[in-house]
């Protein structure tokens, strides 16, 4: 009893997210099926009814019409096989690989695919940059199926105003693949009733796509927000530093004069000297995190960040006001005593903090307020605060962060000894001093413990590791992945535990 | 409730010469009314939620029919409506999800099995088992064995599965036995078509009410003495009257193949995928012709021994395919094996796993390894080999694409939802506090336990948190926190967990999470929903309730107020009040508010009325990407990007396009003290004059000062 060829149904898998309309663009394929005499099955397996979670439709159909099967009736399958699938749709990258993985798509399959990511909840949380490589999800589906159509469908739905199972449905009506037309499926999505103009321009859209040639997708770099070029300072940069380093160098001069003003920058690449004749890469790591530590968080800065004159535009876009559309812009801020200490002179704020510490208010007082800056009050309120530039390096938080660059600085400098990617490493540990309040609090802790228990009794021969920017990578990395979860000192204890100490060899 | 089903409405009113196309379980709920039931019940879960919600919709047709439709509070609830079968010759239909509803329903189905019943009593269950479930693995079979009732797996096609709901209704008559009708998950949202019949007004209805209640009748109770008695008729004279209905209605299909020596016996429900494999292994066409006899078994318990053993005499060996454990058709077959002294092999359990879902892959190997066994002849073993082997190479391949695993991707709170600040309020206590004794419950609410919360130490079922939470609160210093949806408050909360935490003076904490409906399963109203469709008040306020049975310390929160949770959650842990500690976290379903306010907003649009729409942004100036936020809300249009930085490496939070503007953002960002990026920004439409003048002047004003 051979399995005819032309006995074979068409065999199509879909994977969604929820809220994406997989099941409505099932729907459509399968009435478009019925509409046309074909037999045609499909199925899923939703389960709740929550948005986001993945989820796969499969539908089979014969592209034979019923009237010339004499009477016979076809038993389709309600579960997908590995190997089996001809046509796989997936409407993001990583859903795409996951159904590659799974074995759906072999070199019988068409695979459609958007190439856009939606981070995985996993991805997004960690406190470095926990998203999986995107030109490993790339690679893989590049290299799979016999065909595919790769394209960040997600924009052409956001462009279209439609949803991304319209703009699927028109890629696939324009492909042959199945026994329907286009027009087929558009009077399925006019007969279904439902945002029949946004479906249809995705639908068009989609359609459309497949028709330009070469239609592979070449995302254009994300805008940046790179200040202008502070030039006065280009001949300094070009003649004492490696070139491999200027770009960021340059970045940093100009990211300080804007923080502060020209002569930070000037002490900036004062501070730089001693990496100048070294390796190249280390200069460049060094200044790319000593331009961000120069410019430390503080009111000030925020306030700067929020009073610039390209922001109100920059928002307006994101939510789409017309010109004369009033739009109204609440900011959250929530200082507290250690915040406004910051600003305060040295003196003055030992003892305030002191103070504080003793009646347990360095936690627990805080100052709420919601800022309207597209009031003219609410944005005087900040500009104001921008106005204070001129008294940041008389304020207390000035000569505390002054005095532990200083510091990491020397440590880098102490570190080069050992190696040049020992001291990269020990640069890239200020990428743990970040955020405001306690999260800022807590990543200072962590650098302090690995500078304490790791670095510092590393150079010092108290531990004698092999590969000492190996471990110490691994320990900004499991610090970065869950900050929260601080495992860092059992970590720091079993290296202790199990590395030798030079002194002792 | 989150759809409309007017279409689907429409196709329950079909005829005969009609085709009916649509969805699997809709085609079950047609079958009801083809039947001429005259009451249903149940309750929503997956994947049988549709079958009731789209009959509470049908207000006009149901009322046309005479048909009553009940929306139960809980799945024994449902069941002892069944109970109007044991005196009327009425046909009923209860619905819901199994194991867990079946376990719910389980007291009712006893007492109504013992009894028996006059009219037909159908109970359709969804089995959610396998792929997609939701719920822990066991099989509805068990109850069917201990209770005798009648258990229907039938064939995956709308044909057949509506063939035998009308049957089952019969089978159920003839043998005065309640009926299963068992449909796995796929074969509930399966689409397909099938030719409809005119539907059929039940004698006995709303409409058409009875004037003389049943007569008593003792026999009918089932209460002792006559519980012993029953007993036995259940085995002496139902299950031969079942038996003998099957047989005569050609229930089990007898599946002819050119192989004398080999067979397979499936249950009904797994026939479509076994076909398949069949095909694959070139051993079967597309139509339902195998080479190898195949005893197709619709009708699960009771089997019929005379057909068993029809199909397995004269055989060498015979396949059981039987998906769950314990195998319970396989070890009937064992038995009559020995008692009529047959010698055919009986292969099942011993080739496939014992545990799990028979997938197309599982149902591949197995075969090959069955005949592999059994070489029958007539079948090139190295063929179906070979095949097997691309198959397999094929998918091994693929795994090893990957040098580390992607992260999963559950299903999560939606965008907007109003529980998810009850878990960032929460994690933030823990973080000040220390780690807490947290359990959680069945909802929405349950994806908590997910990153990045990753909270709760036990599910015990729906409603059950609190009553889970009760030992542990007598030997853990701190006091534990449960939490419980307003859906499980009312399935059985109320009672298992709140009034008994009262009569025994519980110490614990409670969370009920009030969004207004059975938000996981579809926003089915529930006793305390305000209908936004009628001005009827609510049938009962959680509130009242709560203050009725005698809870003393209670606190109703709005749920964004993240600061304000934490504080009261404190309170709750910390007070000296010695009894049961009650938040109602109070919070519409997002989803549900956001179909609402789309069509408020665009009647006040069309009637040129300001609509502000909120939503948040980031600034990533300001963001230094630490991404606590995130760890703290793991809200779906809170995501991140590269950092447009060039000085930075870490990506930079940002709010995408899908941001409702509920708040939290905001809230978390105070409440933990994170940052100052975030920004609410309010699109204003339809500005009067006023409105406009005062932003010209103000963006002029500002232009200036920032430049």
């Amino acid at each position: 009893m051979k399995n005819q060829e032309n006995y074979r149904p068409i065999t199509i898998l879909i994977a969604a997210m929820g809220g994406e309309g997989g099941g409505v663009l099932m729907n459509w394929i399968v009435n478009t099926a019925w509409q046309k005499g074909y037999p045609v099955q499909a199925t899923s397996i939703p389960g709740v009814a929550q948005r986001t979670g993945a989820t796969t439709y499969y539908i089979e159909l014969l592209p034979i019409k019923r009237q010339d099967l004499d009477g016979k009736t076809p038993v389709f399958t309600l579960n997908p096989a590995p190997g089996e699938i001809d046509l796989m749709l997936a409407t993001e990258l990583m859903e795409a690989v996951r159904a590659i993985s799974n074995g759906f798509v072999t070199s019988r399959t068409t695979l459609i695919a958007s190439n856009h990511r939606v981070f995985t909840t996993l991805e997004k949380m960690a406190a470095g940059d926990g998203r999986y490589e995107e030109e490993k999800l790339l690679k893989i589906v590049k290299n799979a199926g016999k065909r595919n159509i790769l394209h960040n469908f997600s924009n052409i739905a956001k462009e279209n105003g439609s949803i991304i199972n319209a703009v699927f449905l028109g890629v696939l009506s324009g492909m042959d693949l199945l026994p329907l037309k286009s027009e087929d499926f558009e009077r399925s999505i006019r007969e279904e009733g439902k945002a029949v103009k946004t479906n249809l321009r995705g639908f068009q859209a989609g359609l459309a796509l497949l028709k330009l040639t070469g239609s592979s997708s070449n995302e254009s770099n994300p805008p940046s927000i790179r200040l202008s070029r502070e030039t006065s300072f280009l001949f300094r940069i070009q003649n004492d530093f490696p070139e491999r380093a200027q770009e960021a160098i340059k970045d940093g001069v100009d990211r300080l004069t804007d923080y502060q003003n020209a002569s930070y920058a000037v002490k900036f690449l004062d501070r730089l000297e001693p990496f100048r004749n070294g390796s190249p890469d280390l200069c460049r790591e060094v200044a790319k995190n000593l331009a961000v530590r120069m410019s430390y968080e503080d009111i000030i800065r925020v306030a700067q960040a929020k009073t610039r004159a390209a922001r109100l535009e920059r928002i307006r876009g994101e939510i789409e006001a017309g010109k004369e559309e009033p739009v109204m812009i609440t900011e959250f801020f929530k200082p507290g005593i250690p915040e406004i200490c910051d600003l305060l002179p040295p003196s003055l704020s030992t003892k305030i903090l002191k103070w504080a510490e003793k009646t347990g208010r360095e936690e627990s007082t805080r100052f709420e307020m919601h800022v309207k800056t597209s009031t003219v009050f609410g944005f005087l309120k900040l500009k104001a605060l921008e106005k204070l530039r001129w008294w940041r390096p008389r304020s207390f938080r000035w000569g505390l962060e002054q005095e532990q660059i200083e510091q990491w600085l020397r440590l880098i400098v102490e570190a080069m000894k050992k190696s040049d990617e020992f001291a990269i490493e020990t640069a890239r540990l200020a990428r743990l001093i970040k955020g405001y309040g306690s999260t800022h609090k807590r990543g200072t802790e962590h650098y302090q413990r690995i500078v304490n228990e790791f670095v510092k009794p590393c150079l010092a021969g108290n531990i004698s590791a092999k590969n000492p920017q190996v471990i110490l990578k691994n320990l900004l990395n499991r610090s970065l992945a869950n900050p929260e979860k601080n495992d860092l000192k059992s970590a720091l204890a079993k290296i202790h535990a199990t590395m030798p100490s030079a002194n002792e060899n | 409730m989150e759809r409309l089903f007017k279409s689907e409405i429409e196709k329950l009113k079909l005829g005969e010469g009609q085709t009916f196309q649509g969805e699997g379980i809709l085609a079950v709920t047609k079958g009801l009314l083809q039947a001429g039931v005259s009451y249903v019940g149940g309750y929503q879960g997956a994947p049988v939620s549709h079958l009731v919600d789209v009959l509470t919709q049908a207000t006009d047709l149901m009322s046309e029919l005479g048909v009553h439709v009940e929306a139960n509070t809980n799945e024994a609830s449902a069941a002892a409506m069944l109970g109007a079968s044991i005196n009327y010759p009425v046909r009923g239909a209860v619905t819901w999800k199994s194991i867990v509803g079946t376990n719910v329903a389980s007291d009712a189905l006893s007492n109504l099995s013992s009894a028996g019943v006059i009219g037909g009593a159908l109970i359709v269950v969804g089995a959610d088992y396998g792929e997609g479930a939701s719920v822990i693995q066991e099989r509805t079979h068990n109850f069917a064995l201990k209770s005798s009732m009648w258990l229907i797996d039938p064939r995956p096609n709308l044909e057949t599965i509506v063939h035998l709901v009308e049957k089952g209704f019969e089978l159920s008559e003839a043998s005065n036995s309640p009926v299963i009708l068992e449909l796995r998950i796929r074969a509930c949202h399966v689409q397909g078509e099938f030719a409809a019949k005119n539907n059929i007004a039940p004698e006995l209805s709303s409409i058409k009410k009875g004037k003389h209640p049943a007569p008593f009748s003792y026999a009918r109770l089932s209460h002792p003495p006559v519980t012993f008695s029953q007993e036995h008729q259940k085995i002496e004279k139902r299950l031969p009257q079942a038996r003998q209905f099957i047989t005569e209605n050609h229930l089990n299909e007898f599946f002819e193949g050119d192989l004398q020596t080999v067979g397979i016996i499936l249950q009904g429900g797994l026939f479509n995928t076994l076909m398949r494999r069949l095909a694959v292994l070139e051993l079967a066409d597309l139509f339902g012709n195998s080479q190898i006899p195949l005893l197709v078994l619709n009708v699960v318990h009771p089997l019929v021994p005379d057909e068993i053993i029809r199909f397995c005499r004269d055989k060498k060996a015979v396949l059981v395919l039987e998906e769950g454990n314990p195998e319970f058709i396989e070890q009937q077959i064992h038995v009559l094996m020995r008692k009529f002294d047959l010698d055919t092999q009986i292969a099942g359990k011993d080739i496939f796993p014992l545990a799990g879902e028979y997938t197309a892959e599982v149902m591949l190997k197995g075969l090959v390894d069955f005949l592999g066994e059994v070489e029958p002849e007539g079948i090139d073993l190295e063929q179906t080999r070979d095949i097997a082997i691309r198959l397999s190479t094929e998918k091994e391949a693929a795994r090893h694409l990957l040098e580390e695993p992607l992260p999963p991707r559950p299903p999560s709170f939606c965008t907007g939802c109003p529980e998810r600040p009850v878990f960032s309020a929460i994690k933030l206590l823990k973080e000040d506090i220390g780690d807490l004794h947290i359990s959680a419950d069945i909802g929405c609410h349950a994806f908590g336990t997910f990153e990045p919360f990753s909270m709760g130490n036990s599910i015990l079922g729906y409603g059950m948190s609190l009553a889970a939470a009760a030992g542990v609160g007598s030997f853990q210093e701190k006091r534990t926190i449960s939490i419980m949806g307003d859906g499980g408050f009312w399935h059985n909360g109320l009672q298992t967990g709140v009034l008994s935490g009262l009569f025994n003076k519980n110490d614990g904490v409670l969370i009920i999470m009030q969004n207004g409906y059975a938000s996981a399963t579809g926003q089915q109203y529930i006793p305390s929903s305000i209908s936004t469709s009628s001005d009827l008040p609510v049938t009962s306020s959680i509130e009242r309730t709560l203050k009725s049975l005698g809870v003393g310390w209670l606190r109703t929160v709005r749920t964004y107020s993240v600061s304000k949770m934490v504080e009261i959650l404190r309170e709750a842990m910390t007070s000296p009040y010695p009894g049961l500690k009650v938040i109602i976290a109070d919070g519409e379903c997002m989803l549900a508010r956001q179909r609402r306010l789309k069509t408020e907003n665009q009647k006040k649009l069309d009637a040129g009325k300001t609509v502000r729409i909120p939503r948040f942004g980031i600034d990533e100036e300001v963001c230094t990407g630490d991404h606590s936020c995130i760890r703290l809300s793991g809200c779906p249009s809170l995501t991140v990007k590269s950092n447009p930085d060039f000085l930075r490496d870490d990506p930079v939070a940002a709010i995408n396009e899908d941001c409702v503007g509920c708040g939290l953002c905001g809230e978390v960002a105070h409440a933990a003290v994170l940052c100052p990026s975030f920004y609410k920004v309010e699109k204003v439409q339809n500005s009067n004059s006023r409105q406009r003048f005062l932003h010209r002047v103000r963006s002029g004003i500002i232009d200036w000062l920032a430049n």
